[in-house]
C-alpha cells in the first residue's frame, strides 16, 4: 500500500486520530466515534443472530432435525435469532451506526443536538445487550421474539431478563430518535432548508418520528408484560382475567410502526445510492421526502394485519386490511422514483450500486408478497407459515440489510479514508443476490403449501425445498462473510480514499475523508444535493472533484483549528 | 473538547446587563427570535417570563376546577359523568400546558409536536378500546373460588 | 459537591464574560438561543414519548373499565377521594412553584429560585408521603395486585402501629431527613452559606415527606370510623345477604359487592327479601356519607331489580351457572376481578411516583445548581426542561385522579 500521505482527499487529522487512547473513544462525545462504535456493536450482534440463523437452516437440513438440538433448543435458537436480530441489530442498524455518523455531516452541523444523551444511548445499547445476552446464558428465551402472552406468561425462560432488555433497548432508539429530530430541526446550517436535505435525512427524520412515538407503547407493554409474570397483574394473562389480544394490540402498535424504522432508513440509503452511482439527479424529490413521513404515519394506521387470525373482531380485521393496503402507496411511490432515476443515467456499477440494485428487486418482491398477506382471506391460509417468514425476510433482510450493506461500501471510504477491492465487493453483492433468493424463494413455495412457522421438524415431501432453502443460506452468508472482509481488508490494506470517490454532491463528500473531527475545515456550501453538473473526475486522485463555484471549498490542506459550520453565513 | 477556536464572525459586543427584570413587562410574545431587547444581537436574550399574576390565576383556577371535579363526582349523571370529569381533567391539562408549560406563547412546532402526540394517543387508546369492545363478550370470565369462611 | 469557593460567584464576572462561546453555551451551538430551543425541542419529544407510554396504562384502564365497569364502580370505594384531592392540590401548587422557578431563573432572582425549587421538591415529598400512606393502607388491607390480592372483608382489622409496608417505605425518606439534618446543622456551624443554601431546602423536602404522612394519616383515621374499608366492609356483608344483583341491563354496569356464597344465593334473598330493602337503604345511607364513593340511584335500581328477580327467578349457586347471570352474582373483591383494578391501580400512580422521584432528583440537581448561580437570563434551559417534565407529570395526575378516586 503506502500510497502518499498527502493523498488529495485524505486528512491527516481526522477524527479517528484526533485523540488517542481507549477512554478517548469510550466517553467521546463526537458523533462520529459513537456511530463507529455502534457499527462495531451491531455487527457483532449480527454475526451472533446470523451464526443462529445457520444453525436453524443446518437443523432443518432433515425432516427430524439435523443438528443434535432438543425441539425446545430450537425453540430458543429461533427466538434469539429474531430478539437479536430485530432489537440488537436492525432496529439500531441504519439510524444508529450510520445514521449517528452521517446525519450531522450531511446536515453540515458540527455534531448531533445532543452529544452526551448520544453516548449514553449507546451505553443503554450495550446495557440492553447485556440483558438479552444474559437472557440467552441463563435459561434461554422460547417465545419467539414477540413474547405473546400467554406463553411468555408460563414459560419458565428468561422472559423478564429479554423482555428488560429490549426495554432498554428501546430507550436508547428512543433517544437516537428524538436526538435526530432537535438535530434535522435547529441544527441546520443556513442555506440548509428541508428541500435541500439529502434523502437520507427525510428517511432518517421519519424513522425517528416512529422511534419517539412508537417506542415508548413497546416500553409500557414490556413493563406490564414483566408485572404481569411478576405480579400477575391480570391484564394480559387470561388466567387472571386479562386479555392476550391486548397483548398484541400493545406489541403491535410498536411493533408494525418498527418495521418501518426498518426499512425506512434502507429507502434512504437507496435513493442515494441510485442517484450518486447514476451520476444523475434523483427523481421526484419530493415525493420521496414526503413518502417517507406518509409511510412513517400511515404506519401507524395499520398494526392490525399482523393480528387477523388472533381472535380480533371481524369488524376490524376489515379495517385493518383496508388500511394496509395504503401503505403500498408510498411504497411504491419510491420505487418507481428510484427506477426513473437510474432511467438514462450514467449508472457506474460500483459495489454499492450492485447493492442498490438487489435492494430494488429483492425489495419490490417482498412488498408485492405482503398484499397477499393483507388480504384477509389469503392471510388465514398463509398466516404462520413459511410464506410470511419469507415476506419479512424480503423485506428485513433483502430490503434493509442490503440496503445497509450496500451503505456501508458507499460510506466506508469516507468513514475509515479507505477504498475497498472493488472487484471483491461486486462479487460479494452477486453471491448475497444469489444465495438470497435461494434461501427464501422457496420458503414462499413452502409456506403456500403450508409449512408452518417456527416448527422444529417437517414431513419428508418438504425436505426438497427446505435443503435447498438452507444450501441458499449457507451461501448467503459466506457472501456476506466476503463483504465483511473485503471492507476489513479494505480499513487495513486499502488505498487511501479521495474526499469523493463516487461523485456524490451531498455534503458528506465535501470534508475529507475520514473528516475532521469538526466535520468540516471550512463551512461547507449548501446547494442541491442532488446536482451532479459540477462534479468532475479527476484521474490524479481517483476520485471526483467540484469544479465550479464550490471548488474553493474543498480543503486543500488539513486545517488544525477547524472552523464552525456556518460561519460564513448569516 | 477543545482546541478549537470559533472565528468570531459577530463583533456586535453584547451588552447585556445583569438582572434586569424589564423583561417581564415584555410578558410573553409569541415571537421566538430574540432581536428585541436592548443590544439587538440575534440569538440572545429571549426569555419571556410570565407575570406573577398569571401563574397565580392559573393556579387558582386548577384549584377551583378541582374542587368542581370532586364535587361533580357525587352528582349522578350515569355515563355522562365520565365524560364530565374528563372534560374537566382536560380544561386543567390545558390551562398547565397552556401557560405553565408556556406552550401558548412557545415555538408552534412544539404545540405541534405535543398535539399531534395525543393524536397517536387517541389513535392507539380508540384502535385497541374499540376492537376489544367488539370480542369481549366472548371472552370467558374466570372466577376465583368463593374464600371458605365466606360461605357461612 | 461544590466547592466553596464556587458559590461567591461574583455576578459581574459570569454577566461581562460575554465571548462567542460562554461557559454555559455547548461548543456545537451557535447562540444561546439555539441552544434552548434545541434543548426545548429535546424535552417536548421526551414529554410525547412519556406521554405514549403512559397510554398504554390508560388504554389497560380503559379496556377494563369498559369491559368490567361493576368491579371500577366497586373496587374504587377502597381509594380516599380526601387523600386524592389532596395530593392533586400539592401537585398543582408544586406545578405553580415550579413555573415560577422558571420566571425566577429567567429574571436572575437566585435565592427565589432556590426557594421556588425547594418549595417543588417539598411538595413532591408531600405527596409521596401521603401516597405512602395510601399504598401501605391497601397493603395492609391485602387490596394487592391480582397475583398478590388476599383481600378478605371478614378478616379487615384495624392495624394497631405501623404498618410494616409504611415502615419500608419512609425509611429511604428518613435516613435521608437524618442525613440532611447532619448536613444542614454542619454546613450552619460551619456558616457554609452555599451548603447551608442547599441543605436548607433538602432538609425541609424532607421533613415534608413526613408531614405527608402525617397529613395521610389524619385524613385515614378521620375516615376510620366512617371508614373506607369500614363502609365497604359493611356494604358488602349487607349486600351478601341481599344476594345477586342485576345490574347489567340498561347500560347500568353497577354492581355492588356481592360475596359468592355456597348457600343458594335465591334462599338467602327470599328469606331476607323484605329487610333486604331495609338494610340496603342503610348500606345507601353509609355509603353517601362517603359524598364520592357511590352512586345511590343506581345502587336503589340495582336492589329494585335484584328485588324483582329475587321475586320470580330460580338462580343457583355461582359455580352452577354459565353465562351472564353466572357472572352477576361473583363478588367484585376476589383477585381475578377486584385484583385487575388494583393492578392498574398500582401500575398507573406507580409509574407516575416513579416519575416524582425521578422529578425530584432533577429537582435536587438544580437546586445545587441555582445555588452556585450557574443559572441567567441567556441560561435557564435545565430549569425550563425540568419544569415541563415536572408540569407533565402533574398533567398526567390530573387524569389518574377523576379516573381512579371519582369513579362511580
Amino acid at each position: 500500500m503506502a500510497t502518499s500521505a498527502t493523498h488529495a482527499g485524505y486528512a491527516a487529522d481526522n477524527y479517528l486520530n484526533h485523540s488517542r487512547g481507549l477512554a478517548s473513544w469510550l466517553f467521546t462525545l463526537d458523533h462520529k466515534r459513537i456511530g463507529v462504535m455502534y457499527l462495531i456493536g451491531i455487527l457483532t450482534s449480527f454475526l451472533v443472530g446470523g451464526l443462529l440463523a445457520m444453525a436453524i437452516r443446518a437443523h432443518l437440513m432433515a425432516p427430524d432435525g439435523a443438528l443434535p438440538l432438543t425441539n425446545d433448543q430450537y425453540n430458543q435458537v429461533f427466538t434469539l435469532h429474531g430478539a437479536i436480530m430485530v432489537f440488537l441489530f436492525i432496529i439500531p442498524s441504519v439510524p444508529a451506526a450510520l445514521g449517528n455518523f452521517l446525519v450531522p455531516v450531511m446536515l453540515g452541523a458540527k455534531d448531533v443536538a445532543f452529544p452526551r444523551m448520544n453516548l449514553g444511548s449507546f451505553y443503554l445499547w450495550c446495557f440492553g445487550a447485556l440483558f438479552l445476552v444474559g437472557a440467552l446464558l441463563s435459561s434461554g428465551l422460547d417465545t419467539g421474539w414477540t413474547f405473546y402472552t400467554p406463553y411468555s406468561t408460563t414459560t419458565d425462560t428468561s422472559v423478564v431478563l429479554a423482555t428488560f432488555g429490549a426495554f432498554v433497548l428501546g430507550f436508547s432508539s428512543i433517544f437516537t430518535g428524538l436526538n435526530f429530530i432537535v438535530t434535522i430541526n435547529t441544527m441546520r446550517p443556513p442555506g440548509m432548508t428541508w428541500f435541500r436535505m439529502p434523502l437520507f435525512l427525510w428517511a432518517t427524520y421519519a424513522t425517528s418520528i416512529i422511534q419517539v412515538l412508537a417506542t415508548p407503547v413497546l416500553g409500557i407493554t414490556l413493563l406490564l408484560l414483566i408485572a404481569e409474570r411478576t405480579m400477575h397483574i391480570g391484564i394480559f394473562d387470561p388466567e387472571y382475567n386479562g386479555d392476550p389480544v391486548t397483548y398484541q394490540h400493545f406489541f403491535w402498535f410498536y411493533s408494525h410502526p418498527a418495521v418501518y424504522i426498518m426499512i425506512l432508513p434502507g429507502f434512504g440509503i437507496i435513493s442515494e445510492l441510485i442517484s450518486v452511482h447514476s451520476h444523475k439527479g434523483i427523481f421526484g424529490y419530493r415525493f420521496i421526502a414526503y413518502s417517507s413521513i406518509a409511510i412513517a404515519l400511515l404506519g401507524f394506521l395499520v398494526w392490525g394485519h399482523h393480528m387477523f387470525t388472533s381472535g380480533m373482531s371481524n369488524l376490524t380485521t376489515i379495517v385493518f386490511s383496508a388500511l394496509t393496503f395504503s401503505v403500498s402507496i408510498p411504497s411504491a411511490i419510491k420505487v418507481f422514483n428510484w427506477l426513473a432515476t437510474m432511467y438514462k443515467g450514467s449508472i457506474s456499477l460500483t459495489t454499492p450500486m450492485c447493492y442498490a440494485l438487489s435492494f430494488l428487486f429483492l425489495f419490490t418482491i417482498g412488498g408485492l408478497t405482503g398484499l397477499f398477506l393483507g388480504t384477509l382471506n389469503t392471510d388465514l391460509h398463509l398466516h404462520d407459515t413459511y410464506f410470511i417468514v419469507s415476506h419479512f425476510h424480503y423485506v428485513m433482510m433483502g430490503g434493509t440489510v442490503v440496503a445497509f450493506v450496500g451503505g456501508l461500501f458507499h460510506w466506508w471510504p469516507k468513514m475509515f479514508g479507505r477504498m475497498y477491492n472493488e472487484f471483491w465487493g461486486r462479487i460479494s453483492a452477486a453471491i448475497v443476490f444469489i444465495g438470497f433468493n435461494l434461501t427464501f424463494f422457496p420458503q414462499f413455495i413452502l409456506g403456500s403449501r403450508g409449512m408452518p412457522r417456527r416448527y422444529a421438524t417437517y414431513d419428508v415431501e418438504f425436505q426438497g425445498l427446505h435443503q435447498m432453502s438452507s444450501i441458499g443460506a449457507f451461501l448467503l452468508g459466506f457472501g456476506l462473510l466476503v463483504a465483511g472482509l473485503t471492507l476489513l481488508h479494505a480499513l487495513f490494506k486499502g488505498k487511501l480514499a479521495p474526499s469523493n470517490p463516487w461523485g456524490g454532491a451531498t455534503l458528506e463528500w465535501h470534508c475529507s475523508s475520514p473528516p475532521p473531527h469538526y466535520n468540516f475545515a471550512h463551512a461547507p456550501v449548501v446547494g442541491d444535493p442532488y446536482e451532479f453538473d459540477h462534479i468532475d473526475y479527476d484521474r490524479s486522485i481517483d476520485g471526483y472533484v467540484f469544479t465550479s463555484p464550490p471548488r474553493e471549498v474543498l480543503p486543500k490542506t488539513p486545517q488544525a483549528e477547524p472552523a464552525t459550520a456556518k460561519d460564513s453565513h448569516s | 473538547m477543545s482546541n478549537h477556536a470559533t472565528p468570531q464572525e459577530t463583533t456586535v459586543a453584547h451588552d447585556h446587563a445583569a438582572g434586569d427584570h424589564g423583561h417581564g413587562a415584555h410578558g410573553h410574545g409569541a415571537h421566538g427570535h430574540g432581536a428585541h431587547g436592548h443590544g439587538g444581537r440575534p440569538g440572545w436574550d429571549f426569555a419571556h417570563p410570565f407575570p406573577v399574576w398569571g401563574l397565580v390565576a392559573v393556579f387558582i383556577s386548577l384549584l377551583f376546577l378541582t374542587v368542581i371535579t370532586v364535587a361533580q363526582a357525587s352528582l349522578e349523571l350515569g355515563g355522562w359523568d365520565v365524560l364530565l370529569s374528563m372534560l374537566i381533567a382536560t380544561i386543567k391539562a390545558s390551562l398547565v400546558v397552556l401557560f405553565f408549560m408556556h406552550l401558548a406563547f412557545d415555538k408552534p412546532f412544539n404545540a405541534i409536536v405535543f398535539v399531534s402526540a395525543l393524536f397517536f394517543v387517541a389513535l392507539f387508546i380508540g384502535g385497541t378500546l374499540s376492537d376489544s369492545r367488539l370480542y369481549s363478550d366472548v371472552l370467558e370470565p374466570q372466577y376465583d373460588e368463593a374464600p371458605a369462611e365466606l360461605t357461612e | 459537591m461544590a466547592t466553596t469557593e464556587a458559590l461567591p460567584h461574583d455576578a459581574t464576572a459570569e454577566d461581562h464574560d460575554h465571548g462567542d462561546h460562554p461557559a454555559f453555551l455547548a461548543h456545537h451551538f451557535d447562540t444561546p438561543e439555539q441552544q434552548f430551543d434545541s434543548g426545548k425541542l429535546g424535552i417536548w419529544l421526551f414529554l410525547v414519548t412519556e406521554v405514549m407510554m403512559f397510554s398504554g396504562l390508560f388504554c389497560a384502564y380503559a379496556i377494563y373499565r369498559a369491559m368490567r365497569p361493576e368491579v371500577f364502580v366497586g373496587s374504587s370505594v377502597f381509594l380516599n377521594t380526601q387523600l386524592g384531592a389532596v395530593n392533586t392540590g400539592v401537585l398543582l401548587f408544586s406545578s405553580l412553584t415550579m413555573a415560577w422557578a422558571v420566571r425566577c431563573a429567567q429574571l436572575e432572582q437566585h435565592r427565589m429560585l432556590v426557594g421556588m425549587l425547594g418549595a417543588t421538591l417539598g411538595c413532591a415529598s408531600l405527596f409521596l408521603g401521603v401516597k405512602s400512606i395510601e399504598y401501605s393502607h391497601k397493603m395492609d388491607l391485602g387490596l394487592l395486585p391480582a397475583g398478590f390480592y388476599s383481600y378478605d372483608p371478614h378478616a379487615v382489622h384495624h392495624h394497631e402501629g405501623l404498618s410494616p409496608f409504611l415502615i419500608w417505605m419512609a425509611a429511604p425518606f428518613a435516613i435521608a431527613t437524618i442525613g440532611l439534618l447532619v448536613w444542614y446543622v454542619i454546613a450552619k456551624v460551619r456558616k457554609n452559606a452555599f451548603q447551608s443554601l442547599v441543605a436548607g431546602p433538602l432538609l425541609a423536602a424532607g421533613l415534608s415527606f413526613f408531614a405527608g404522612v402525617g397529613l395521610g394519616m389524619l385524613l385515614e383515621s378521620g375516615e376510620s370510623t366512617e371508614g373506607v374499608e369500614h363502609v365497604s366492609e359493611s356494604a358488602e356483608e349487607s349486600l351478601a345477604e341481599i344476594g345477586p344483583l342485576v345490574g347489567e341491563e340498561e347500560g347500568i354496569h353497577r354492581q355492588d359487592p356481592v360475596e359468592p356464597t355456597g348457600v343458594e344465593p335465591i334462599d338467602a334473598a327470599d328469606a331476607e327479601n323484605e329487610p333486604a330493602v331495609a338494610r340496603a337503604t342503610g348500606v345507601v345511607g353509609q355509603l353517601a356519607q362517603q359524598e364520592t364513593n357511590s352512586g345511590v340511584r343506581q345502587q336503589l335500581l340495582a336492589e329494585e331489580r335484584q328485588a324483582e328477580m329475587a321475586s320470580g327467578r330460580i338462580t343457583t349457586s355461582a359455580e352452577d351457572v354459565t353465562g351472564p347471570v353466572g357472572e352477576l352474582v361473583q363478588a367484585i373483591d376476589t383477585p381475578r376481578l377486584g385484583g385487575v383494578f388494583f393492578s392498574i391501580y398500582y401500575c398507573i400512580t406507580g409509574l407516575h411516583a416513579f416519575h416524582i422521584l425521578v422529578g425530584m432528583g432533577f429537582l435536587t440537581w438544580l437546586i445545587v445548581r441555582a445555588a452556585r448561580r450557574e443559572f441567567e437570563s441567556n441560561y435557564f434551559g435545565p430549569v425550563d426542561y425540568v419544569g415541563l417534565y415536572w408540569h407533565i407529570v402533574d398533567l398526567i395526575w390530573i387524569y389518574v385522579f377523576p379516573l381512579l378516586y371519582l369513579i362511580r
